[in-house]
């Protein structure tokens, strides 16, 4: 197959066929009856040992892409039109048998959730030695050379590990299993979707590493699909990006992202905070309006109706693919003034004046400790967890899965509680240890945003029942006054009246979540919980909950206690972090000083972890797994991953205890803080 | 694992313990007096009474549960009225009646609800699904009494090809047996064909959808290879928890079918103690049946607690 459309970014050279060409791909959906255009025109090519990456929001139909490739649509989807060559073979037309060759040998797939993708009830030594069956191996044999394999995706103690069923292993452990499924044939093509997004991001960054390890020493292909713009950055040579099923620029990816030439990845990439932006130096950017409704195509060009650029011709006629440099496309008249895309929300929204005084404390935590007891074991959940939460302030939790994040955020509410000997205190008051030994008062004043606004929304309640219920309930407002509350409630979350009427099914996931945000705010709290309130969103709705989020804490003057496994949101939006590690706290400090530096040695290593649209920051390793908090290591419970544990012994033997070293800032650590500036100023 | 059996079997004791207390009070409350029943309208007053001293029905209600139950758990069921004759035989030999019955009906049932619940899965919204399910609907929906009754006049009475009655009568061979039990497990497979098939339908539904068939799927293995190994294994969980419940029905609930085939079984022998006011065979009976349902339930946890690694895992703790 010859490459017929012009702007198609590579051609392939006469002989071998590309490992892998996409050309023309419709992908059609039939949904209750009509059909839906999921995928429309997609045409790539990955050349021999490249890596591609293919990014788009939800929607964007970056794993029909992959399910289309391994012939895996789901029964109401087929390929409408186009056509699929990996290495000159087409699956779309294979018998049986030659699509079973094709996907034992030819493509292999590592998925999103890898707990899911193993079968619950096999051991994890048979379920990857079943690859070398297919491939006509003995099953001894088979299991001797999954053994090595596994050794080969750094699993320690690949024997023991091999015995085990998937719900024995931590998920950075299952996702090695799978990628060890997938490069266990050799595969020409390896797709890889999204396969970090369900991990932390230490264990994001170790698989990462593992992924890059590998490419160097196989002969393989990889086609990365993520909606994450920074990993995509750090892993792969060229990028396309999808929008409503359409690629709309290509290129190679650290091009395309420091110098983007369509408006919708312009905009994509000021909705993430950058460069240790702060909310501070102004608002967060986003993109207006919504996908468009699937089975819609517009007239003209599919962003036209989100894209402060369009003009009259955008709305008619699609744009062609035009070229926008070497090896570089975009789909879009107006291509070179991509970069003047104008702001949608506008850089300078006041600011209310940072938080008071130094000393304002709304809610004080002293020698607050969980355990939870589970077949006989006590789990320490929380130990010895002093805090004090300043009015007005945002204070960023952080950790990895497992850390005790959520249990300290349940314990505030008075979900969960306590341990005896704890104490919370609210503007002076002991606060009960349960929900029923609350007052009212205290009720109203502690009030969370959940991560998924889907199951936190009463679907059977619509809109004006959901904001009215805590303005009933907690605040007591009825009549007139319960009316006007309401109705500058809806303003503040940016609603329209004419949505009070709908229901959550009716509502996208962004405006689920302002809903959620407005229920929140109904009864006046004075501190507000937001647990992982964006991390069920695409990026460009993210942004206007964020900076939502800090407009209503200017104007109303509330806490918040913001958890996030996204240490840039964290970042943009925090006035203080607390690092907790394994239900201790290890570091509390101001924003700039906890992300600047000196850090606690896991801080160190946290932000190390995450990976960054510029450039290529060295990266911290922490070896091994979380130490179960069944069984905590002795002395500082850091000491078994630290890479910078001291040698004389005494962080395995004695708990650094959180001391202040320097104002505001307090660390636990056994390394004074001027040794770690030193250290860490070495890199 | 030890501590969750001990746990378990001191759940069921006391389950049978609150079951005895009802139904012994129950007995209490119904309208007749047992020497009356048992002596007839015609007898005297004073035969009455003196019969009912004799059986101790005139004790307080308490001492009379005490003793009931302190027999009971030394293996005493006490003495039938109307056999006049030790409970506990009586009933060994009915149990192990209903037990054949069951047993037939389920080697029947299981494979036919397994397979046609496969099948309707692997070809969802096709004829064959179609099919299946509204077979196995409108077949549930027959009371068991109609089709038993269509079975008899259909292959009893017209083709003369089966007995009419299911009881084999004594010292009968294992296939004489089995002859005889063929139209009584008729309504029984229509009755639970359709539940079972349904639930096994559902599971392996849910199984073929999952992200492991996918990676399965996508390692070039067989269909048969993916369904026999990555998805029944999955998907026959609920099914077994499902059959193992039913088989305590199976075993003491069968009044209808075991009447109307003149069947020795547990379900007819109470419904018989029932009407002719047998206390004591009632109670023992509905304790029997009681401690069945509970095995069969303990049993299938078991199972399906060995057949699930996770759980497994969780119990070997």
């Amino acid at each position: 197959m010859t490459t017929q459309t012009a702007g198609s970014g590579q051609h392939a050279a006469s002989g071998a066929p590309p490992p892998l060409a996409v050309d023309g791909l419709d992908v059609t959906y039939r949904v209750r009856g009509s059909d839906r255009l999921a995928v429309r025109n997609v045409s790539f090519q990955v050349a021999a040992n490249e890596s591609y990456g293919l990014v788009g929001e939800s929607g964007s139909g970056k794993s029909t892409v992959a399910l289309a490739l391994t012939r895996y649509l789901p029964p109401n989807g087929r390929v409408s039109a186009g056509t699929l060559s990996v290495y000159g073979q087409n699956p779309l037309g294979m018998g049986r048998a030659a699509l079973r060759r094709y996907r034992s040998r030819t493509v292999s797939m590592v998925y999103q959730e890898p707990g899911r993708a193993l079968n619950p009830s096999i051991t994890v030594g048979r379920q990857v030695a079943e690859v070398y069956e297919v491939a006509g191996l003995s099953r001894a044999d088979a299991l001797d050379r999954t053994g090595e394999l596994l050794g080969k995706v750094q699993i320690p103690d690949p024997r023991r590990v091999m015995a085990r069923y998937p719900h024995q292993l931590s998920g950075g452990m299952a996702q090695r299993v799978v990628i060890a499924m997938a490069i266990a044939a050799e595969p020409s093509l390896l797709i890889l979707d999204e396969p970090t997004t369900a991990l932390d991001a230490t264990v994001e960054a170790e698989v990462l590493e593992l992924l890059a390890a590998l490419r160097a020493e196989m002969n393989t292909s990889l086609l990365f699909i993520s909606h994450n713009l920074a990993v995509i950055a750090k892993m792969c040579d060229r990028v396309g990006v999808l929008y409503a099923g359409e690629l709309v620029e290509e290129g190679p990816a650290r091009r395309v992202f420091d110098e983007p030439r369509h408006p919708y990845t312009v905009g994509l990439l000021r909705c993430i905070p950058q460069r240790g932006q702060r909310k501070d130096h102004g608002r967060l950017d986003s993109i207006p309006g919504f996908l468009p409704e699937p089975g819609q195509a517009p007239s003209g060009c599919i962003f036209a109706p989100r894209c402060l650029l369009a003009e009259q011709r955008c709305r008619e006629a699609p744009p062609p693919a035009a070229v926008t440099g070497p090896g570089r496309i975009s789909r879009c008249y107006l291509h070179a003034q991509a970069a003047s895309l104008p702001r949608n929300t506008p850089v300078d929204l006041q600011l209310g004046p940072p938080p008071a005084g130094p000393e304002d404390p709304v809610v004080t935590v002293s020698e607050l400790s969980k355990t939870f007891s589970s077949h006989g074991e006590r789990v320490q959940a929380l130990t010895g967890i002093s805090l004090v939460l300043q009015r007005g302030e945002t204070l960023g939790l952080v950790g990895e899965s497992g850390s005790g994040k959520t249990t300290l955020a349940r314990v505030l509410l008075g979900l969960i509680a306590p341990d005896r000997g704890g104490k919370i205190m609210l503007d002076g008051a002991e606060l009960g240890p349960s929900i029923a030994s609350r007052s009212r008062d205290q009720l109203k004043a502690v009030q969370i945003v959940f991560q998924n606004p889907d199951s936190a929304l009463n679907r059977r309640h619509t809109v004006r029942q959901l904001i009215s219920r805590p303005l009933t309930k907690l605040a007591g407002l009825s009549g007139a006054a319960l009316r006007e509350r309401l109705a500058d409630l809806v303003r503040s979350v940016r609603m329209e009246d004419r949505q009070l009427a709908l229901r959550p099914r009716q509502l996208s996931g962004g405006l689920k979540q302002r809903v959620a945000i407005a229920r929140a705010f109904g009864g006046g709290p004075q501190i507000v919980v937001c647990d992982e309130p964006t991390s069920a969103l695409d990026v460009s709705v993210q942004a206007a909950i964020l900076n939502l989020l800090a407009d209503l804490q200017a104007k109303e003057q509330v806490t918040y206690l913001f958890i996030s496994h996204d240490l840039g949101l964290v970042r943009y939006l925090s006035d203080r972090i607390a690092v907790l590690y394994l239900g201790k706290l290890m570091e509390v400090g101001p924003t700039e000083r906890v992300f600047g530096g000196p850090h606690h040695p896991y801080t160190e290593a946290l932000l190390s972890a995450v990976p960054r649209l510029d450039g290529v920051a060295t990266r911290i390793k922490l070896t091994g797994e979380i130490p179960s908090a069944a069984d905590p290591p002795s002395g500082c419970v850091f000491h078994t991953r630290c890479p910078r544990r001291l040698p004389s012994g005494i962080c395995e033997s004695a708990e650094p205890p959180l001391t202040e070293a320097e104002p505001g800032h307090l660390l636990s650590c056994h390394i004074p803080i001027d040794q770690l500036a030193k250290l860490q100023a070495r890199g | 694992m030890a501590t969750y059996l001990l746990r378990r079997l001191g759940l069921a004791i006391i389950t049978l313990l609150l079951l005895s207390v009802l139904i012994f009070f129950a007995g209490q409350v119904l309208p007749g007096d047992p020497a009356r029943a048992i002596l007839g309208p015609f007898a005297s007053q004073s035969a009455v009474a003196s019969l009912d001293h004799q059986l101790g029905v005139d004790r307080p209600l308490l001492t009379q549960y005490w003793s009931w139950i302190s027999g009971a758990v030394h293996g005493n069921l006490g003495i039938s009225y109307q056999y006049r004759s030790p409970v506990a035989p009586l009933l060994g030999a009915a149990l192990v009646n209903s037990a054949k019955l069951a047993a037939f009906a389920l080697v029947v049932i299981i494979p036919l609800g397994v397979i046609g619940g496969v099948v309707a899965a692997l070809n969802v919204g096709r004829p064959a699904d179609r099919l299946i399910s509204l077979t196995g609907l409108s077949a549930a929906t027959v009371p068991e009494f109609v089709t038993g009754i269509v079975v008899i006049v259909i292959f009893a009475d017209g083709l003369k090809i089966l007995p009419p009655s299911a009881a084999a009568g004594p010292g009968a061979s294992f296939a004489t047996q089995l002859r005889y039990l063929i139209l009584p497990v008729v309504p029984l497979v229509f009755e639970f064909f359709g539940y079972i098939a349904r639930i096994t339908r559902a599971s392996t539904i849910e199984a073929l959808e999952s992200d492991y068939t996918r990676t399965a799927v996508l390692k070039g293995l067989k269909r048969r290879v993916v369904i026999g190994r990555h998805v029944l294994r999955n998907s026959l969980l609920p099914t077994i928890t499902v059959i193992a419940t039913q088989t305590g029905y199976l075993i003491g609930g069968l009044v209808v079918v075991e009447t109307l085939f003149n069947y020795p079984g547990v379900g007819r022998l109470l419904y018989n103690a029932a009407t002719e006011k047998d206390f004591p065979m009632l109670e023992a009976g509905v304790l029997l049946i009681g401690a069945v349902y509970m095995t069969a339930t303990l049993l299938a946890d078991l199972l399906s607690t060995w057949l699930n690694p996770r759980l497994r895992t969780e119990l070997s703790r």
